[in-house]
């Protein structure tokens, strides 16, 4: 706007590559005065995004909401059939992996770029730990023929609740499927991060990247927090 | 402006903190018989660990105006999302009343195959035009 360098800068620019003639940050983008600016156009392109995330997940949840209100005696029958305390174990286990992806970036913001790398792998170990968890929960309802299709067993349920009952584990499948599948891209983004830390990239001045994959991680999270009493705790009263 | 604020690792671990008791507390509310307040108690919770988790974590709380509003704004869009087609599916029965008509399938697509014996067969052809004398 007023600053007289980016101006040049911007001239420059538009006849040669002299456009980094000018000194300013190398992570500063040319079209971005201040990196504040920069920083705070990322995370609102970034919440952007995640808008439409919310509503993704949303309708996910209205089909849950609808089709519980339908059966709510089946959702609660269907629902004992999930391990509580795995889900409760994954859910401080996620927790914490936000807690880790914070203190990534307060070690940015403090300027100790050893302790980002460490917070970050600390933070895949901790996301690869909830997916393995996932995985053996997932192995127990295929061994208890509780997966939908050919081989789900209607015998284990109440007669007439067995088709509904299905109905809870194919939304159960999809939401946690989809959960676990934002983990794993989520955990790609963090070793991109942890590779791009080790080079010294991020400090004080610049960690957008680190910013913007923690508010992605927390969202997941987020989903979780709903996720978990909403499909494992329905009717724990009754078990 | 937005990142003004100096960063502390006090309020990361408050929040770790309440969201890790707030957990605990969910699971064991859980535990007793509290009629329809089980869903109310536990979404009440959920509400307030991704609050938390979005204020501190997430630093909205100290992100920009802009920002803030959007999110807010995800909020109330989920809240229209979920709100507005309950409030279709659970006014059926009313509207069919007033229409004079008889209680008829809510529209999941269902008909009896799903095993509720409340839910009529979707009429065909024949009973919508006799209806309509």
């Amino acid at each position: 706007m007023s600053n007289p360098a980016l101006g040049a800068a911007g001239g420059a620019a538009g006849t040669a590559a002299a456009g980094h003639a000018v000194a300013h940050h190398p992570d500063l983008q040319h079209h971005f005065d201040t990196l504040e600016q920069q920083k705070d156009s990322s995370s609102l392109g970034m919440w952007m995004f995640l808008v439409t995330e919310v509503l993704f997940f949303g309708g996910l949840f209205a089909t849950y909401v609808l089709y519980r209100l339908r059966f709510p005696g089946v959702f609660a029958e269907a629902s004992h059939h999930l391990n509580v305390p795995m889900g409760a174990i994954n859910t401080g286990v996620l927790i914490c992996s936000s807690l880790t992806m914070a203190l990534a970036i307060y070690a940015a913001q403090v300027n100790r770029k050893k302790a980002i790398v460490g917070w970050l792998l600390a933070t895949i170990v901790l996301g690869a730990t909830f997916l393995v968890v996932k995985a053996f929960e997932y192995k127990e309802k295929f061994t208890h023929h509780l997966v939908p299709g050919p081989n789900f067993d209607p015998s284990q349920f109440t007669p007439d609740h067995a088709r509904p009952a299905e109905m809870f584990f194919s939304l159960y499948f999809v939401m946690t499927g989809i959960h676990a599948l934002h983990m794993v891209i989520g955990i790609g983004l963090l070793a991109w991060l942890v590779v791009q830390s080790n080079k010294g990239r991020f400090d004080s001045t610049y960690y957008n990247p680190l910013e913007m994959t923690g508010l992605y991680w927390h969202f997941v999270d987020i989903v979780w927090i709903f996720l978990f009493p909403l499909l494992y705790l329905l009717g724990y009263h009754a078990r | 402006m937005s990142s003004e604020h100096k960063p502390s690792l006090k309020p990361y671990i408050l929040v770790f903190a309440a969201l890790m008791v707030l957990t605990a507390a969910t699971v064991v509310v859980a535990k007793f018989d509290l009629g329809a307040a089980n869903d109310i108690v536990a979404m009440v919770i959920a509400v307030t660990k991704a609050t938390l988790v979005v204020l501190f974590f997430m630093h909205v709380k100290y992100s920009t105006r802009l920002t803030q509003l959007t999110v807010i704004g995800s909020v109330l869009w989920l809240v229209f999302l979920i709100g507005v087609t309950m409030m279709d599916y659970t006014t059926r029965r009313m509207s069919d009343e007033v229409r004079g008509a008889p209680y008829e399938a809510p529209g999941l697509g269902l008909g009896g195959q799903m095993g509720d014996a409340a839910v009529a067969v979707a009429p065909g052809p024949a009973t919508a035009a006799a209806r309509h004398e």
